[in-house]
């Protein structure tokens, strides 16, 4: 071992810790080897942002007079149906939520221009928003009617909970069939007319740590622009994936549930999508510090994009109708390279994912961490399928 | 030789002159339409590429004004908001002519209007609103 994550902690609290970003230490470890590298780096700062559909937040409203028990009624925000089924005075809002009266995909490809991210986002930079609940009355709880405006200091508690981000690798999609289709990858026009990828590559959280030997529950995280935890493996957590040699999972793998106070995020990292023909979506910024505890984290963390492999997906009929395809794998880097290959095929890629917004994620967690306003934690068990390093 | 790529708007009392054929005939211009909206009664407009001799260009732009058309710069009719944009590059899969693209250095999603032929693929395929067609 080459520290621990006190010794981390006590090289922040002096001001002497190093940071690099998951894109630096690539360079790092070229120039001056992995030893050297490891020796000298404390922390490894990770960055991504795009559309995250498992995300929403829960809140808890302040009683009216007489008070009213949502529990069991019907609530919305901004005419978005919020969850009610909970206490008296707790909610939770979807991502991916609409109005009622939304087209939907009625007119086709519909818009969806509002939902239930665009509530986050609005609450997040500071706008009120109506909320409206229409429940039964009880002797405890005699109101059926409430309706008021709410800005995000005006919740007792607003908590954003995401059941499953930060996807450790994911498809490339593509479109064999014969028409244009609208899907949470995007826009895929006919006949490979482009391949759409959704991650950061070199700079993705789960990639830098692809064994999970420093991530677990309860690791302290950026998230949303404030601060989050791990709470739990995020659903559709694969375990025990099929590796190559680095150790990168070849299929969509690892996921995270995260939790966050609300209160602390920015709209600059927590966005409401309009994915035209699709949804709502939120897309979310979210940075993972890795510490170097090993020469073997950092050999990880230096992964580049030429390293990171895809699998190719049809989005028309293979992933629709759940078939396996063969369409071959693509690397981070030809994909970065605006074309890549498909049965001889040249494809144009467009990507899902910012890395220049996960590029700043990394470095704005480099500099909490440089000055003290960000402390490592030290996972309290590890995901299925991971042992953690002890230190 | 000079190129230019603007957009001209026709009166609706225009829509039954052959102004394109004025501008190939009287002003030796190479006429390339690269979109058009013309409908009866409306106002007409179209998106086009014309090169020629200078002189002629510019007579040809004498001539659209003293008929009333309405020539607008191409950059006007594309905007894309920066302060929207996350830079996801989604965009950029599907332009034609390469107007939106990458670049490679900052990975920035970059716009150069002059490329632009409106063609609009790229509006649904932004998931922020952060690109808007005038046209």
């Amino acid at each position: 071992m080459l520290r621990t994550i006190e010794e981390i902690n006590a090289k922040i609290k002096s001001g002497k810790v190093v940071v690099a970003t998951a894109e630096e230490v690539v360079g790092l470890v070229k120039d001056r080897g992995l030893k050297e590298a490891a020796a000298k780096v404390d922390v490894v700062t990770t960055g991504t942002f795009g559309p995250m559909c498992s995300s929403g937040a829960y809140f808890n409203i302040k009683q009216s007079t007489p008070k009213i028990k949502c529990g069991g009624g019907r609530v919305t925000l901004n005419e978005v149906p919020a969850y009610a089924g909970w206490a008296a005075a707790d909610l939770c809002l979807g991502g991916t939520a609409i109005p009622d009266e939304d087209p939907r995909n009625a007119v086709y490809p519909g818009l969806f221009k509002y939902g239930g991210a665009h509530v986050i986002e609005d609450l997040v930079a500071g706008k009120k928003v109506s909320l409206l609940a229409r429940t039964y009355g009880t002797d405890c709880y005699p109101r059926k009617e409430y309706r008021t405006e709410l800005s995000l200091a005006d919740f007792n508690d607003a908590v954003l909970f995401n059941p499953r981000n930060s996807y450790q690798l994911y498809n490339v999609a593509v479109n064999l069939g014969e028409r244009t289709i609208y899907t949470y990858m995007g826009v895929l026009r006919p006949r490979l007319g482009n391949a759409n990828f959704a991650t950061c590559g070199a700079l993705s959280p789960l990639l830098n740590d692809p064994r999970l030997r420093t991530v677990g529950i309860g690791t302290r995280l950026f998230l949303g622009g404030g601060q989050g935890y791990v709470v739990w493996p995020g659903t559709q957590h694969v375990a025990n994936p099929s590796r190559d040699e680095r150790g990168l999972p070849l299929s969509p793998s690892a996921t995270l549930a995260l939790i966050g106070d609300l209160k602390t995020m920015s709209p600059r990292y927590l966005r409401g999508a309009s994915v035209t023909g699709y949804g709502v979506s939120l897309a979310v910024g979210l940075g993972l510090p890795i510490p170097v505890l090993s020469q073997e984290v950092m050999a990880a963390a230096a992964v580049s994009d030429a390293d990171i492999t895809f699998p190719v997906v049809d989005y028309s009929e293979a992933y629709p109708l759940g078939r396996s395809g063969n369409l071959g794998r693509a690397s981070m880097a030809q994909l970065m390279s605006g074309q890549i290959e498909i049965d001889g095929k040249k494809v144009p890629t467009g990507c899902m994912a910012s890395r220049v917004m996960g590029r700043e994620i990394a470095l704005e967690l480099k500099r909490r961490i440089e000055q003290a306003e960000f402390f490592l934690t030290k996972a309290v068990a590890p995901l299925p399928g991971a042992t953690l390093l002890e230190d | 030789m000079a190129k230019k790529k603007v957009v001209l708007s026709f009166p609706p009392s225009l829509i039954e002159e052959p102004v394109t054929y004025r501008l190939i005939r009287d002003f030796d211009l190479q006429v390339n339409i690269l979109r058009a909206t013309v409908r009866p009664r409306e106002k007409g407009r179209m998106v086009v590429e014309m090169e020629g001799e200078k002189s002629n260009l510019e007579k040809a732009f004498d001539y659209l004004e003293e008929r009333g058309v309405q020539v607008d710069a191409m950059v006007q009719e594309l905007r894309v908001h920066s302060e929207r944009c996350v830079h996801c590059t989604a965009c950029t899969a599907v332009c034609p002519t390469n107007a939106l693209s990458v670049d490679p250095a900052s990975t920035e999603m970059v716009y150069e209007p002059t490329k632009c032929i409106l063609c609009e693929a790229c509006i649904p395929t932004c998931s922020y609103g952060a690109i808007e067609s005038q046209f």
